[in-house]
């Protein structure tokens, strides 16, 4: 379990976090939501440990992460997995060595154990016969799903996801949706996955928070989220005319 | 003036990240081998044919403007020896590799730190400025003085090959120039100021690649910078290295 509270961060002068609290649970995917650049992206690098917070505490079980110092953060860096917005792979190497890159660090398998639990990752995220293949020359769904292998490969307890859609079209989105969906109930993990795309709200998200203007202004799921009385929720989800006209069908 | 020293400040603390021990050894002798290949390895070419070309000019330059007969020919090699030792195979080399290396470096690191790569790997709990940039000052800083003295044989080499097309002295009067007052310890100078040079070149690239921002273009700007601030650091400590080992 994941406990945020009274999270703030400054840019300077500039609050782009206000006083957030929240909780995230095992098994379930909980996405934050929010226009472009309303802070979910600090938010979610803050609870990683890639950004420290102003004040506020970021507990993961009984450990309060942003307490620690980056070599103690080691021993819950090792429990998280991250898939970045653009897959942030290693363009150095290739998609096997991406894959085990974590492994070289942090474990003492031989070889062939490395190998195996490679090629296990990749088969569960539907790659099969790229581990030699370099980033590059990969398409973007299958960039993300590398990442997604990556992120998975020392069996995390947490996965951090970054707008995992951005750049894919409507049919590879909802795959990838599927396949965190999926590894999160899986796995039993707790996962965060930070996204704009109301698709993958009403796909996967067990429970989704708001930001908007740096402020958790609402909490619910994708059972709720269309009757909500949020006006700044409202704005959002239905930005567009079609979505505004269905909002009134719908009465 | 307080930007720089915060510049400054802040490549010292970098270093100090960089200079901690590695996670694993067995990995960082990796890439200190890849790094090795990329950086050292690879510069051979352009030092080879520099140097070559160099050494064939000094001899002609420096022949040019020995006429008067009271003045023994064989002065030609020890003119083109010395300036080669003292100068060209470590500090003009270093400029070269300032812009060759120092780019490849800064835009190599900078172009990960604005895909996220660095961020991952920071993610995973993994020193990412140890493991990125200490391997290469390693590298540059431990082999690159051989590549300096492979200049310097090559240098040779290209004075000989123009006399022996030219004729301009005899191949007996070049070589007794390069015996004639032969001290070694010019070789101990001019690899200390390779090695001084290739950790300054290594070490600010790095630093402009690791913060590298603002997209593609930050990554192009940074480059310039590393280029720039690397070739000015090298005249810098050629003077104060040859202040305090020649004076």
């Amino acid at each position: 379990m994941i406990q945020v509270n009274n999270l703030n961060k400054f840019f300077g002068e500039k609050q782009v976090l206000h006083d957030i609290s929240i909780t995230y649970k095992p098994g379930e995917c909980s996405l934050i939501i929010g226009a472009s650049g309303s802070g979910k992206t600090v938010f979610l690098k803050s609870l990683v440990g890639l950004l420290t917070p102003d004040s506020g505490e970021i507990w993961y079980g009984k450990i309060q992460f942003n307490a620690l110092s980056f070599k103690e953060q080691r021993s819950i860096r090792k429990e998280i997995g991250m898939l970045f917005q653009g897959s942030a792979l290693f363009d150095f190497a290739t998609v096997e060595e991406n894959v085990r890159f974590p492994m070289d660090f942090f474990t003492t398998w031989s070889d062939k154990e490395k190998l195996d639990r490679v090629n296990f990752c990749l088969e569960r995220v539907n790659l099969k016969n790229v581990n030699k293949l370099f980033p590059n020359e990969l398409s973007g769904g299958m960039q993300k799903r590398v990442g997604i292998a990556r992120a998975i490969a020392l069996n995390p307890k947490y996965l951090f996801c970054d707008e995992p859609n951005s750049g894919l079209d409507p049919h590879t989105s909802i795959l990838i949706d599927q396949l965190i969906s999926e590894i999160t109930k899986e796995y039993n993990i707790t996962t965060v996955v930070n996204t704009h795309d109301m698709n993958s709200v009403m796909e996967i998200g067990d429970t989704v928070g708001f930001i908007h203007q740096g402020k958790l202004v609402w909490e619910g799921n994708k059972d709720n989220i269309l009757t909500s009385d949020c006006e700044e929720l409202n704005n959002f989800v239905f930005a567009s005319n079609m979505a505004k006209k269905m909002k009134e069908m719908m009465g | 003036m307080k930007k720089s020293l915060e510049l400054i400040g802040q490549y010292f603390i970098l270093m100090k990240v960089v200079f901690s021990a590695p996670d694993k050894k067995r990995i960082f002798w990796k890439q200190f081998f890849i790094d090795a290949e990329k950086l050292v390895l690879n510069s051979i070419p352009i030092v080879a044919v520099i140097s070559v070309f160099i050494g064939a000019v000094l001899v002609i330059q420096t022949a040019y403007n020995i006429e008067s007969p009271l003045i023994p020919k064989m002065y030609v090699g020890y003119m083109t020896r010395e300036s080669l030792i003292l100068e060209f195979c470590s500090t003009m080399i270093a400029l070269i590799l300032a812009g060759k290396v120092g780019s490849n470096i800064s835009s190599e690191i900078g172009s990960m730190r604005i895909s996220e790569q660095i961020d991952a790997m920071e993610m995973m709990g993994i020193n990412s400025a140890n493991y990125l940039i200490l391997p290469k000052i390693a590298a540059a800083t431990i082999l690159n003085p051989l590549l300096m003295l492979m200049s310097f044989v090559l240098g040779l080499f290209g004075g000989a090959m123009i006399i022996n097309f030219t004729g301009i002295i005899t191949m007996g009067q070049y070589t007794e120039g390069l015996q004639y007052a032969f001290r070694f310890y010019y070789f101990v100078y001019s690899m200390i100021k390779m090695a001084t040079f290739s950790f300054l070149i290594t070490s600010i690239s790095s630093f402009y690649g690791y913060y590298a921002a603002d997209g593609s273009l930050g990554v192009g700007r940074s480059s310039t910078k590393a280029i720039v601030v690397s070739s000015v650091s090298i005249l810098i400590a050629n003077l104060v290295i040859t202040q305090l080992m020649l004076n």
